[in-house]
């Protein structure tokens, strides 16, 4: 694998049609290294979350180019897009467990993405990664048992079990204290020092930007600002 | 449940976990499944206990061959009559070894203060027994004696108990058509879509009764065939014979397989029953569809955005929709069997569960709920996984 995680050119993006069309991103471009944090910020409406699910693999690329794990996501297809996903991980500002499944079962599902497998088995890894976000204790409730903060806590599990090489997260800690924030970007920070996962991460908390490789700053769609942190 | 249900479907069982996150509306399902199967079972139980009783009655004879006259053939108990002459013209042919008329007409029993039936009466001469059911043919002999009968135990809306030990030794007097009559034995047919019950008298006894009535006419002609002889043949053969569309020359199986197509298929009760059923199966259809289309949105976009094809959601639609189908049907057929058993005590129709009926509404109740499955997985590919941010 190559250096560069992901590969942005002149992108744009238009919700919308006719009269109603509307430009979200304007001629981005961005490079993303392997295995490094980076962080999206900017004003309310300015294209975060466009250019994360653009880069995720979630909405389809109309104009320009996205690179992402040597995979041109111009015109590709959606199966294309469907198997990309299973390599990336995401955890979304709404915690989006699945409420009828135990904290322990909502991060299994992680693994089952990637076929038939020993359940005992998923079930083991799952324990472990809970266990390692402090939720040991958690690993049968249901989501409707568990705090804000937990829940939280499972949906990043549930996105890092199976070693993605790509996490997408959209303002990950807004649910979680100081502590369990911090802990939780530094966990992102150590995979990727560990097994070279790639983070982009939208966040407007400012504890967490000194832990960022790389701050990326939009404004009404354009990249107003791109900074390396060392 | 959860790990045999994963080792079986090598995943979580999401469908499972689901339905019964919410007992209460697991609950409301399974009952909405169950009273579909209901719905369902009577309408084929009555549907086949109208084929049942359309089959009894024929069951009573075993001649080769049956003649009716053309005109209203379609129901045994409605035909027209047809003259005898085509007995005798029928004896002639070398296979026709024996023959016999029956008239048949009904008349209104009036049993009681209020309640009445109608009943079917079946006139034969006393020593035909030959035609008969093996059973019949020692008690037709009793019918020698004028005025006498052989009651069915089965009639609708009376109390025939008292009738249980009727002998030409001890005949009980009842009265119809203002003759007094004696019951002097019994039969069980039991009353069907033609009336409530069916007395065996003989065609003498017929004709006091029924004045108007000739025995030049009678209702039908059956006739005994040489041994080996086909009857297909000689029914072709017979035909040369008569008049062209005289006669319709029929095997009784042929005859009762005829009049039960001809009840289903182009009677009202026949059709009603047809109604019920596809009624049925669109309130199954329905029910299974509300729980299945239930809200789930959100997490089928998140197992969208982290890979999961359309197979995996199809699965776990499926899932949901057979155990539904496999667990409501149970308390249906329940439910069928104690419906079946009262209509059948209460009305002394032919009405009972036949395995085939039970396993064909099983699959029918599991393609019902699949097709449900399929219809909310059109609503459940709505969820965008891009909205989830
Ligand atoms: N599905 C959509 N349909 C139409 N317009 C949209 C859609 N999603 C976003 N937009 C518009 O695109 C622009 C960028 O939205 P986006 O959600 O990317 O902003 P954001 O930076 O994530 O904002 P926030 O910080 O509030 O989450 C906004 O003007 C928004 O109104
Ligand atoms: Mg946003």
């Amino acid at each position: 694998m190559s250096d560069v995680a992901i590969t942005v050119s002149g992108l744009d993006h238009y919700f919308g049609e006719g009269d109603a069309r509307k430009q979200a991103l304007f001629d981005v471009n961005l490079e993303v290294g392997s295995g490094s944090l980076t962080i999206l910020m900017g004003p309310s409406g300015s294209g975060k979350t466009t250019l994360l699910t653009l880069m995720g693999c979630l909405r389809e690329v109309h104009a320009g180019s996205v690179r992402l794990l040597d995979q041109e996501l111009f015109e590709s297809d959606e199966i294309t897009r469907i198997d990309m996903r299973r390599r990336l991980g995401f955890i979304f500002q709404a915690h989006n467990l699945h409420d009828s499944l135990t904290a322990r079962q909502n991060v299994m599902i992680g693994l089952q993405v990637h076929g038939r497998g020993d359940p005992a088995r998923h079930g083991e890894a799952a324990d472990h990664l809970l266990d390692l976000l402090g939720l040991g204790e958690r690993l049968d409730y249901l989501p409707g048992n568990l705090s804000g903060g937990q829940k939280q806590r499972v949906a990043i599990a549930r996105a890092l079990v199976s070693n993605p090489n790509i996490i997408f997260a959209d303002e990950p800690t807004a649910a979680l204290d100081k502590v369990s924030g911090l802990a939780a970007v530094q966990l992102f920070k150590d995979l990727g020092r560990a097994r070279g996962t790639t983070t982009v991460m939208v966040t407007h908390d400012p504890r967490i930007l000194d832990l960022a490789d790389r701050v990326v700053t939009l404004e009404d769609g354009r990249v107003v600002m791109d900074r390396i942190q060392t | 449940m959860t790990a045999f249900l994963s080792r079986l479907l090598g995943r979580l069982p999401i469908g499972y976990l689901q339905l019964t996150h919410h007992p209460g509306r697991l609950l409301a399902a399974l009952a909405g499944v169950a009273f579909a199967n209901v719905l369902v079972f009577v309408q084929l139980g009555l549907a086949g206990s109208m084929a049942e009783s359309v089959a009894i009655p024929y069951r009573l004879f075993q001649p080769d061959l049956l003649i009716v006259s053309p005109a209203e053939s379609e129901t045994l108990s409605d035909a027209s009559t047809l003259p005898r002459q085509r007995l005798f013209q029928a004896l002639v042919h070398p296979d026709v070894t024996d023959g016999t008329p029956i008239y048949m007409s009904r008349s209104t029993w009036l049993s009681g203060q209020e309640a009445s039936s109608s009943i079917q009466f079946f006139g034969v001469m006393p020593d035909a027994g030959e035609f008969f059911h093996d059973a019949l043919a020692a008690p037709l002999i009793r019918l020698s004696l004028s005025d006498t009968a052989l009651v069915d135990t089965l009639t609708r809306f009376v109390d025939m108990r008292s009738f249980a030990a009727a002998h030409s030794e001890a005949p009980v007097p009842f009265e119809m058509q203002n003759r007094q009559l004696g019951a002097v034995g019994t039969v069980s047919i039991g009353g069907g879509f033609g009336g409530d019950g069916v007395f065996l008298i003989s065609d003498q006894t017929f004709f006091r009764m029924f004045p108007q009535r000739s025995s030049a006419t009678p209702s039908h002609i059956l006739l005994a065939l040489a041994p080996g002889a086909d009857p297909g043949r000689v029914a072709a053969e017979l035909a040369q014979l008569y008049p062209p569309d005289t006669v319709r020359i029929r095997t009784v199986t042929e005859a009762t397989d005829q009049e039960v197509r001809y009840q289903m298929t182009e009677r009202p009760t026949g059709l009603i029953f047809a109604f019920g059923v596809v009624i049925g199966i669109v309130v199954g259809i329905v029910i299974a569809y509300q729980v299945l289309s239930a809200d789930h949105i959100r997490e089928y976009a998140t197992f969208k955005a982290m890979g999961f094809r359309q197979s995996f959601f199809v699965g776990i639609i499926l899932e949901e929709a057979i155990i539904l189908a496999a667990i409501g049907f149970w308390p249906g057929l329940a439910f069928s069997q104690l419906f079946y058993h009262s209509l059948a005590y209460l009305t002394n129709i032919p009405i009972f569960m036949t395995p085939e009926r039970a396993v064909a509404v099983l699959i029918g109740t599991i393609i019902a709920c699949s097709v449900s499955g399929i219809l909310a997985m059109r609503k459940l590919a709505a969820a965008e996984p891009a909205d989830l941010f």
